[in-house]
């Protein structure tokens, strides 16, 4: 552990127990209005956002589950989960001893810092301490954004910050009524980030939920909305490579972004929520909702994603290409082990004209997982000379697990131009023998050939975010061969 | 170096090679030379370790080590390498990244310091000037798009690259030009030296006119049924396989007792 400040004062930490103030109420698990109405009071939300949340919930009362992704899962009963849980309350394990051997070792292997791995492992109270570092790290950011103009906090703290924009974006590119699982995000969403970028502003540096590990426990309902004006961009990352301890099985955000001007949002993203264990027990529900808008002429979207969690993962970023010459792009790695079950892929709907979308899906199921890219492609009358390239390709390692690829065209203009290419490759013997004659063990030759299968997609990640994801990726696919 | 002894291999329970002996001594090259399915290949593969086959009977050894219960990347460590008859390809994998994988895990293998990209760049370099293979050639995917003939020259850079004690080289002079022929000779030949020793497969005398073998075998249906010296390649060219398939050599040129 050696003299690292933080190790001493997490270890002075247990001798005084837990202080009184983290701990925090519960509500009751259930939900109707009387609880939506609780949850808005307990963040002081304004009259406004409780009239939102509580007409999303009665719409949402009048939808059925959606039953049409190629998942399944027992039924989720709705009622028997606790809709407001203070963050400390869980009953994390007191200290690394208690965690599960198997995740410390993951840790290990993806070289999380020592002082991270027990925040990430959500030992309750060193959590909090722990994170003390990175709290000042986010506060010397803070103020360099804040110089900047940029705005990055929670958004329930941009509620009452800055009523205005919140109340005029929230809930623009997904609406109340969108999905079974975004209609209850609006009702009941815990909370979330908001960014936002004024116009001609790059953001001077990458924002990553990375530095609100203490805020990541914000868990199951999370909502995240960006903006960025005219001229302006910004790069967000989302999520953390090391998987995250969670007693949430059920997981339903919704991101939003907002693209005006010729603003540009590059959103990526390393989700690797428990998957659950070798039959799939244990593992978390993913259901999100990410959707971009370009709104201004000229503006872009790009959503890069790496998902190697999660039991069953459902979720399909999309972008509306609503001005003319916007660019929408959809870069993603999907890997399944074991029991796991995915679902995602992407929407490009194409409004403005000479509007570009490039969707790059790379799909990798091993064990006996499934997954299924679904994507649509919809091109309106008013969108004249759109163009979309979609490259949809597969690999499987081993014999038992399956990969699908749905893709939908609704085009409405003549002069729009597609296309698709698709492919299902496997991991080969005699790709594996090759390899492996030239010195590689079977899992790094797999590894290799999982990586160079990943390629594309990983040139679009931020530098320090690609090398993580490649960790990840070996560490996900650790024991899928032989 | 190697001593093979009544090796024996099957491929779904279908016998390939059926008592293969054959002792390859430091500093030798050996050519096998027999007809179209004959299992020269298979020999090659088995003892480069590939899974695909099942041997059934013999012994293998390397440097008086066993052989046949060594995995595939252990005996890669040890010391042998295989020129593929078809090279695999690897989309996406960089040439340069995949030899630096390959040397670093051999060395990792037999316990030796990691080399440094730059190192393996500079001797990567090099060696692709000797095999006047274009630059362009580092960054493209492993074998990917490459012509025949580009991918047997890629085989001979990751040869000197990781500088076996025993090569196998199956066909690797087919779809050559005969530039690309003289190169890949020079390749080999440029490794030759009392500690390094070669097994070459070939279905062309001419190739031994640049790589000159110290024997010659002949592999018919899974065992060697005749051996000799350098001209006996070239006896075979002339008479075919036919008489030495019959069992009657005649007068093909053999080694000295
Ligand atoms: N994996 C396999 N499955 C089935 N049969 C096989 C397999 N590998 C080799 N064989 C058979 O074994 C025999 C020997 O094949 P091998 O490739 O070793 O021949 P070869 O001597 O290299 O021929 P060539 O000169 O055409 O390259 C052939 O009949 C071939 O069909
Ligand atoms: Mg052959």
């Amino acid at each position: 552990m050696g003299n690292d400040p933080i190790d001493t004062q997490l270890s002075s930490s247990y001798k005084y127990g837990f202080s009184i103030d983290i701990e925090a109420d519960t509500f009751p698990p259930g939900l109707n209005e009387e609880i939506v109405a609780a949850l808005s009071a307990k963040k002081k939300e304004p009259e406004w956002l409780l009239q939102w949340r509580l007409k999303a919930f009665r719409h949402w009362q009048t939808m059925t589950e959606p039953t049409w992704a190629h998942v399944e899962h027992p039924p989720i009963d709705y009622q028997a989960i606790s809709y407001y849980s203070s963050p400390k309350d869980t009953d994390g394990p007191k200290s690394l001893d208690e965690v599960d051997p198997k995740l410390l070792e993951t840790f290990e292997k993806l070289g999380v810092p020592l002082h991270e791995r027990e925040a990430l492992a959500g030992v309750r109270k060193v959590a909090v301490d722990a994170v003390v570092d990175s709290v000042s790290v986010a506060t010397t950011f803070r103020k360099e954004l804040e110089e900047a103009g940029v705005i990055f906090m929670p958004i329930s703290e941009a509620v009452h910050a800055h009523p205005e924009l919140v109340k005029k974006y929230l809930g623009s590119v997904v609406p109340i009524y969108d999905n079974f699982f975004a209609a209850l995000n609006c009702a009941v969403f815990s909370d979330g980030t908001f960014v936002y970028v004024p116009k001609g502003v790059r953001c001077p540096m990458e924002l990553s939920t990375y530095f609100r590990i203490n805020e990541a426990m914000t868990g199951q309902f999370e909502r995240t909305l960006i903006v960025v004006e005219d001229e302006a961009y910004v790069s967000y990352l989302e999520g953390c490579t090391a998987p995250m301890r969670d007693e949430n099985q059920l997981h339903a955000a919704v991101v939003e972004l907002v693209a005006e001007g010729s603003g540009e949002i590059k959103y990526s993203t390393v989700q690797n929520w428990f998957p659950g264990d070798e039959e799939g027990k244990g593992g978390i529900y993913n259901f999100v909702t990410k959707r971009g808008i370009c709104k201004g002429n000229r503006s872009k979207i790009s959503w890069t994603q790496v998902e190697t969690g999660s039991a069953i993962t459902w979720k399909y970023p999309s972008v509306i290409l609503k001005g003319d010459d916007t660019v929408g792009e959809f870069y993603s790695i999907a890997v399944t082990n074991n029991r796991q079950q995915a679902d995602t892929g992407t929407k490009m709907i194409h409004l403005g004209r000479n509007t570009t979308s490039t969707i790059i899906s790379k799909g990798i199921a091993a064990g006996r997982s499934d997954q299924s890219y679904r994507g649509l492609v919809s091109m309106g009358r008013k969108a004249s000379n759109a163009r979309n390239y979609t490259q949809c390709d597969s690999l499987l390692i081993g014999k038992e697990c399956g990969a699908h690829t749905f893709p939908y065209v609704d085009v409405k203009n003549s002069s729009a131009q597609l296309e698709h290419e698709a492919t299902t490759s496997k991991v080969s013997d005699d790709q594996v023998f090759y390899l492996r004659q030239r010195g590689l063990s079977e899992e790094d030759a797999v590894q290799l050939i999982v990586n160079g299968f990943c390629k594309d997609v990983f040139r679009q990640l931020p530098m320090e975010f690609a090398v993580e994801a490649q960790k990840l990726l070996e560490v996900s696919l650790e024991g899928s061969v032989g | 170096m190697l001593e093979i002894k009544n090796l024996h291999a099957s491929v779904n329970g279908s016998p390939i090679l059926r008592g293969i002996d054959l002792t390859v001594n430091k500093g030798e090259v050996h050519a096998i030379m027999g007809p179209n399915g004959a299992g020269k290949s298979t020999l090659s593969k088995v003892l480069a370790g590939s899974p695909e086959y099942e041997v059934t009977e013999g012994s293998v050894k390397l440097d008086g080590e066993d052989l046949l219960e060594m995995e595939a990347e252990e005996r890669a460590a040890a010391g042998v390498f295989m020129g593929f008859q078809y090279p695999i390809e690897v989309p996406g994998v960089a040439n340069s990244y995949f030899l630096r994988k390959a040397v670093n895990a051999q060395r990792k293998t037999r316990g030796e310091p990691e080399a440094s990209s730059v190192e393996i760049l500079r001797a990567m370099k090099k060696a692709m000037a000797f095999l006047e293979m274009d630059a362009g050639f580092r960054n493209r995917p492993v074998n990917v798009g490459f012509s025949g003939g580009e991918k047997k020259r890629n085989e001979i850079l990751q040869l000197l690259m990781l500088n076996p004690k025993l090569a196998l080289l199956d066909e690797t002079d087919s779809g050559l030009d005969i530039d690309a022929l003289r190169v890949v000779a020079k390749g080999v030949n440029s490794l030759r030296d009392p500690e390094h020793a070669f097994v070459v497969v070939t279905h062309y005398q001419r190739l031994l006119d640049y790589i000159v073998p110290d024997v010659v075998h002949v592999l018919v249906d899974g065992r060697i049924v005749h051996s000799g010296p350098r001209e006996l390649a070239l006896w075979l060219e002339e008479h075919g396989y036919g008489a030495i398939k019959a069992g009657d050599a005649g007068d093909a040129p053999r080694l000295e007792a």
